[in-house]
């Protein structure tokens, strides 16, 4: 364990390292003897070159998801495809009505956006979510009105890992008429997308999730039935007139490449990855008072979120030393606001705040795995051999009892 | 979050980790702040016949400058009395431990814990 490299990366969910494969390939489109060309100049070769290599990655993106590459629309990133495919909605269908609704477990890409709508003049529901993190369908139906025209709802959630089932939430929209937004970052290349059988209308992606770079995403924009939005960038007309601005073909290259390889080796990455996350998670479990956060069936097979009752969040990361992981403990937000994600699954504040998330992905290897576990182990016994509340528990008092003074 | 080097120590090699019995009448016992909050500090301190602190002890959940806090009261307070340790200002421990704004509040919550288990102390005699 001794010539482990450290500090190890597991916050695979907040960004990835760029494939060197696709690294590599993406040098070849920037200096004087690339193709550095802009791919809207038809006149000269430069340009053709260039437009040739964005339409093979906006094929590689589309055969991930088995989409047409028509269907996708260059963007910065998830965020902005977010903002576009729910604005763009939106506002497009605004004279059908101006209900939105969504899910309180969304990114901050998709509730910003929907909070600026409702300074608009829309009208937004957020739903929550069951206790495992999924959307309850009944609810879900209940809220549905005659004025809704958008529904968003994300594919896997960035810090608890659930995966919500798109395929039922898009027939109950395809049945209403309703546009079906779906926030993919967390879930392409980790959870197969068939475009041809979901009722999915429009879809975002980003790069940097899957070992692409950052700065560039995609938004798919669905063809039959034909998905309607108004685009939110205007200047030159590129991406059909959806999205506007000089297209980037080292990003893009690099964006099809990671898509790409991510088809390829997404099923045996998957095994290894659950693999991994397994015995992470067997060598952490036999702790009492140790939560899952989020269903551990419905779920990626990268992410373990963890919660240590009795112990704080970020002190525990302190102990972490080596080891990059993120927490819900509102120490580690400017807000001092715990999670919003696991208080929306009903998590109390205690075990919000002593949260962890791992999140492994294509370069973690056992030997890291082991080397978490121990290192978490020792800070847990450490942190509850310091901790008030842990001689509480022992001494079998109700904390829920006590009068707290809140400061 | 980057903290200074005393925090860090004092998270790393906290002192005065411990219990007293809390029923003594010797022992002052003060509990502050509140799990939802994220920190809690128990400090208990064990005063001698001449009312000096002969000894300290804490146990925190809490962020690492919450930790380093109470740590460093511990030390701070041994030997002080009484009335000492109540003009013990926040501001202080924060200056001590270099601590950044979004932190002190765990200083407050430090200078309540002195101040409570003085109070618990003087309430037994």
């Amino acid at each position: 364990m001794s010539d482990i490299k450290t500090p190890i990366y597991m916050d695979y969910s907040a960004t990835t390292p760029v494939d060197p494969r696709v690294a590599e390939r993406m040098c070849a489109f920037l200096t004087p003897d690339g193709i550095f060309g802009n791919p809207a100049s038809s006149s000269h070769s430069f340009g053709w070159a260039a437009d040739d290599v964005i339409k093979q990655a906006r094929k590689d993106v589309a055969d991930l998801i088995n989409a047409d590459p028509r269907e996708i629309v260059w963007t910065s990133g998830a965020t902005e495809s977010d903002n576009l495919a729910i604005k763009g909605a939106a506002h497009f269908n605004v004279r059908k009505g101006k209900h939105i609704v969504t899910m309180k477990t969304e990114h901050k890409a998709v509730l910003d956006t929907c909070r600026q709508l409702e300074r608009e003049g829309f009208e937004v529901t957020y739903l929550d979510p069951m206790e495992n993190g999924l959307l309850d369908m009944d609810a879900f139906i209940n809220a549905l009105r005659e004025d809704t025209t958008v529904v968003s709802i994300m594919h896997v959630n960035n810090e608890i890992g659930v995966i919500q089932d798109i395929a039922a939430i898009g027939e109950i929209c395809r049945d209403r008429k309703i546009t079906f937004h779906v926030d993919a970052a967390q879930s392409a290349g980790k959870v197969p997308i068939d475009m041809e059988t979901l009722k999915c209308d429009l879809m975002s992606f980003s790069a940097h999730k899957i070992y692409g770079p950052k700065g560039i995403g995609a938004l798919y924009v669905r063809r039959r039935p034909r998905t309607r939005i108004e685009a939110q960038i205007h200047g030159g007309g590129h991406e059909r007139g959806m999205r506007s601005g000089t297209l980037a073909p080292h990003q893009i290259v690099g964006m099809g490449d990671a898509f790409r390889i991510a088809k390829e080796e997404m099923a045996t990455e998957n095994d290894r990855l659950l693999m991994l996350r397994n015995r992470l998670y067997d060598g952490l479990k036999d702790y009492e008072e140790t939560y899952v956060n989020g269903d551990l069936e419905q779920r990626v097979a990268g992410n373990l979120n963890i919660s240590f009752n009795f112990v704080e969040g970020e002190s525990l990361m302190m102990s972490l030393k080596g080891i990059a992981v993120s927490s819900g403990s509102a120490c580690t937000s400017a807000s001092l606001e715990p999670s919003y994600v696991l208080r929306a699954i009903g998590r109390n504040d205690e075990l919000a705040h002593s949260s962890l998330r791992f999140t492994i992905g294509r370069f973690t290897t056992v030997e890291e795995v082991d080397y978490a576990i121990a290192q978490t182990r020792a800070a847990v016994e450490k942190l509850r051999a310091l901790s008030p509340l842990w001689d509480m528990y022992k001494d079998g008092i109700d904390l829920d009892s006590v009068q707290w003074a809140a400061h | 979050m980057a903290y200074s080097e005393k925090v860090i120590d004092h998270y790393e090699n906290p002192r005065n980790v411990g219990a007293m019995d809390k029923d003594a009448k010797t022992v002052g016992t003060g509990m502050v702040g509140a799990p939802a909050c994220g920190d809690v500090m128990k400090l208990q301190i064990k005063v001698g016949d001449d009312g000096i602190i002969e000894d300290a002890k804490f146990k925190t959940y809490g962020c690492g400058s919450a930790i380093a806090s109470s740590s460093l009261l511990t030390e701070w307070v041994k030997g002080k009395s009484l009335d000492e340790v109540q003009a013990i200002k926040n501001t202080d421990i924060a200056e001590e431990l270099e601590l950044p704004p979004v932190k002190v509040h765990c200083s407050v919550l430090a200078e309540d814990a002195i101040k409570a288990a003085v109070a618990d102390y003087q309430s037994k005699q």
